[in-house]
C-alpha cells in the first residue's frame, strides 16, 4: 500500500479535516466556554478567579427587568422588520418579474444596500433623523406634519431603527424571490390565464403559491440575521436613548466588554444563543410541515 | 390600447419609485461629503450647494484613513485566502461524499451570534497577549469567511458532473489530483462568487474588530465609528469616511454582479 492510496481512501475525512478542527477551535470550544462561565460569576475587573455559583447568574439575569425588555425588543424589533420586509419585498419582485428595459441596472440597485456597510449605513440615517437638521423632519414639515425625535425618543427609536434595517434588507428578500420566479414554469400560469383568471387572481392562487418555499426560506435567512442585528444599533443609538432600544445582542455585549461581568453576560449570551438556534430549527419545522 | 400604455407607465413610475427609495441614501450620502459643514446644517437641506473636497483631505489627511483602509484590505485577503485553502477541500468533500451534516456543522458558524464566541476570544486573546494582533483579527474573520465559502462552493462543486475527476481516477489519477488539476480549474464562476461575498463581509464586520482590535490593526468600519463619537459631529467628514468604505463593495459589486447575485441567492432558491 503506497502512501498515496492511503490519503484516497481517507479523503473523505482528510479533505474537511482541517475546516472541522479550525470550527471546533474557533467555535465549538468558545461556545462551551461561555456555557461553562454562565454557571460562574466571573468579573474582569474583580481580579477574582471564576467562582461556580450553579444557576445564581441565571436566577439574577433572567429576573431582571432590563433583561427581560431586553428579550421582548428582540423579538418585536424582529417580527416587525422581517414582516415589513417580507411583505416589501415580495412586492417588489412581483412588480419587478417582467422583462424591461433596465431590469438589469434595477438588480445592481438592489444589490447596494446589502454590500453597504452597516455601520455607515447607520450613520447615514443619523442624518437623516437628526431633529434639528436631518432631511425627515424637513420632509414632515413640508407635508405640514409636527417633526418627530426619532432615534433620540424612547418611544419611536425603536420603529426608526426597524425602518433602517428594513431600507438595508428588503432588498435581499426581493433578490432571492425574484431568483424563485426566474425558475417556475410558465405552465400553471398560461393555464390560469387560458381559463381566465385575472392577472392578480393569478398571482394571488398561482404564482405566491408556487413561491412559497423561496419566500419561506429568504424569511428564515432574514429572521437569523434580524435576531443577532448589532451594527446598526450600536452605531446609532448604542441601545438608548437610557436602555429604550437594547437587544439582548447590545445587552451582552455591554455585560462582557463594558461592565467586564462574564458570568451574566454569558447568560445572556447563553439565551440569545437559544433564541437564535429555537427560532431557526422551530421555523424549519414549520416550514417541513407546510411542504408536505 | 390605451390601458396597455397606462399600465406600463404604472409600472415604470413603480420602478423609479423602488430605484429611488434604494439609491436616496446613497445619493445624499456622497452629496454631503462634498458639502462644508455649514451646507450640512442649513435648514431648509440644501440640494445645490458649492462642493468642497475639504472632507476627503481630511479624512485622509488628518484622520489616517490610509492606515485603516489598509488594515482592512490586509484582514480580508489573508481571512478569505486562507478560508479557500480550508474551505475548498471541504466543501468538495461534503459535495462528492454528500456530508450533509458536515456541511450543516459548519454552516453553524454562520447561524450562531457572534458574539457567542467573541467574548471568550476576548479572554483567551488577551491572555495569549494577541489583542490588536493581524492574527487575532484574522482567526475572527476566517470563522465569518468560512462559512460562505462551504457554503457556496459544496453547493458549486455538486453541479459538477462526478464523470469529469472519475475519468481522470479510471486513468490512474488519485482523487486529489483530479480535485486539484480538473475540479478546481472548472470552478472559477464559484470561487470568484465566494471570495468576493466573503471578502464584503469580511470588510463590512464591525463587532469583531471593535473589541479585538485597537490603535495598531483598527479596520475601517472602527474607524468610521469612531469618527462619530468626536464631541461635535463632523457630519461632512463622517459622509466622507461612509463613502470611502463603501466604495469598494459597491465597485466589487459591480463588477462582479451576477456572482454576488448568485451567492446572495444560491441556497435560498434550492433549498
Amino acid at each position: 500500500m503506497s502512501r498515496s492510496s492511503f490519503a484516497e481512501r481517507h479523503l473523505h475525512i482528510l479533505f474537511p479535516l482541517p475546516a472541522l478542527v479550525f470550527v471546533a477551535m474557533l467555535m465549538v470550544f468558545p461556545v462551551l466556554y461561555t456555557f461553562f462561565l454562565s454557571f460562574t460569576n466571573w468579573n474582569l475587573t474583580s481580579g477574582l478567579p471564576a467562582e461556580f455559583v450553579g444557576l445564581r447568574s441565571y436566577t439574577r439575569v433572567l429576573t431582571e427587568p432590563r433583561f427581560l425588555n431586553a428579550l421582548a425588543r428582540t423579538f418585536a424589533f424582529t417580527l416587525f422588520a422581517v414582516a415589513i420586509e417580507g411583505l416589501l419585498g415580495v412586492a417588489a419582485a412581483l412588480i419587478l418579474n417582467r422583462a424591461f428595459v433596465g431590469r438589469s441596472l434595477a438588480k445592481l440597485l438592489l444589490l447596494l444596500p446589502l454590500v453597504a456597510t452597516p455601520v455607515a449605513v447607520g450613520i447615514v440615517f443619523n442624518l437623516f433623523f437628526d431633529p434639528t437638521i436631518g432631511l425627515l423632519n424637513f420632509v414632515l414639515q413640508a407635508f405640514g406634519l409636527p417633526p418627530g425625535l426619532w432615534i433620540s425618543n424612547a418611544a419611536s427609536v425603536l420603529p426608526s431603527l426597524i425602518l433602517v434595517d428594513v431600507w438595508q434588507w428588503t432588498p435581499m428578500i426581493t433578490l432571492i424571490v425574484l431568483a424563485g420566479l426566474a425558475g417556475l414554469s410558465e405552465e400553471p400560469v398560461e393555464a390560469a390565464r387560458i381559463d381566465g383568471a385575472s392577472e392578480w387572481q393569478i398571482i394571488r392562487w398561482v404564482t405566491i403559491p408556487m413561491v412559497m418555499p423561496v419566500i419561506l426560506t429568504a424569511l428564515i435567512l432574514r429572521l437569523i440575521d434580524a435576531l443577532k442585528t448589532f451594527d446598526i444599533i450600536f452605531a446609532m443609538t448604542g441601545g438608548g436613548p437610557g436602555y429604550a432600544s437594547e437587544t439582548l445582542n447590545i445587552m451582552g455585549y455591554k455585560y462582557s466588554f463594558e461592565y467586564f461581568r462574564m458570568g451574566q453576560s454569558a447568560v445572556i449570551l447563553v439565551v440569545l444563543f437559544v433564541v437564535v438556534f429555537g427560532s431557526s430549527l422551530g421555523i424549519m419545522k414549520l416550514r417541513a410541515a407546510s411542504e408536505e | 390600447m390605451n390601458r396597455k400604455i397606462l399600465s406600463s407607465a404604472i409600472f415604470y413610475i413603480a420602478v423609479v419609485a423602488i430605484a429611488l427609495v434604494v439609491l436616496f441614501p446613497f445619493l445624499w450620502m456622497l452629496s454631503s461629503s462634498f458639502k462644508t459643514q455649514l451646507d450640512i446644517i442649513a435648514w431648509p437641506p440644501k440640494i445645490l450647494f458649492t462642493p468642497t473636497l475639504q472632507n476627503y483631505e481630511k479624512v485622509f489627511g488628518e484622520q489616517d484613513f490610509l492606515k485603516y483602509f489598509l488594515n482592512s484590505t490586509i484582514v480580508g485577503t489573508a481571512a478569505v485566502g486562507l478560508s479557500l485553502v480550508l474551505g475548498l477541500p471541504a466543501a468538495y468533500s461534503i459535495a462528492r461524499f454528500t456530508q450533509r451534516k458536515l456541511g450543516m456543522f459548519i454552516l453553524l458558524a454562520r447561524l450562531m451570534p457572534g458574539i457567542s464566541f467573541l467574548m471568550p476570544w476576548y479572554i483567551v486573546f488577551s491572555r495569549l497577549g494577541l489583542m490588536d494582533s493581524y492574527t487575532a483579527l484574522i482567526l475572527s474573520h476566517i470563522l465569518i469567511a468560512l462559512p460562505i465559502v462551504v457554503w457556496i462552493m459544496s453547493s458549486y462543486f455538486a453541479t459538477i458532473p462526478r464523470e469529469m475527476e472519475e475519468s481522470a481516477m479510471v486513468d490512474g489519477a488519485t482523487r486529489q489530483y483530479a480535485f486539484w488539476k480538473i475540479i478546481l480549474p472548472l470552478s472559477g464562476p464559484g470561487i470568484i462568487t465566494a471570495t468576493t461575498l466573503s471578502f464584503i463581509f469580511s470588510w463590512n464586520n464591525f463587532m469583531f474588530s471593535q473589541v479585538l482590535s485597537m490603535e495598531k490593526t483598527k479596520t475601517l468600519p472602527i474607524a468610521v465609528y469612531n469618527f462619530l463619537s468626536y464631541a461635535e459631529v463632523d457630519w461632512g467628514g463622517v459622509m466622507a469616511a461612509a463613502v470611502a468604505i463603501m466604495a469598494p463593495a459597491i465597485v466589487l459589486t459591480m463588477v462582479f454582479q451576477k456572482y454576488v447575485v448568485k451567492g446572495l441567492t444560491m441556497g435560498a432558491v434550492k433549498g
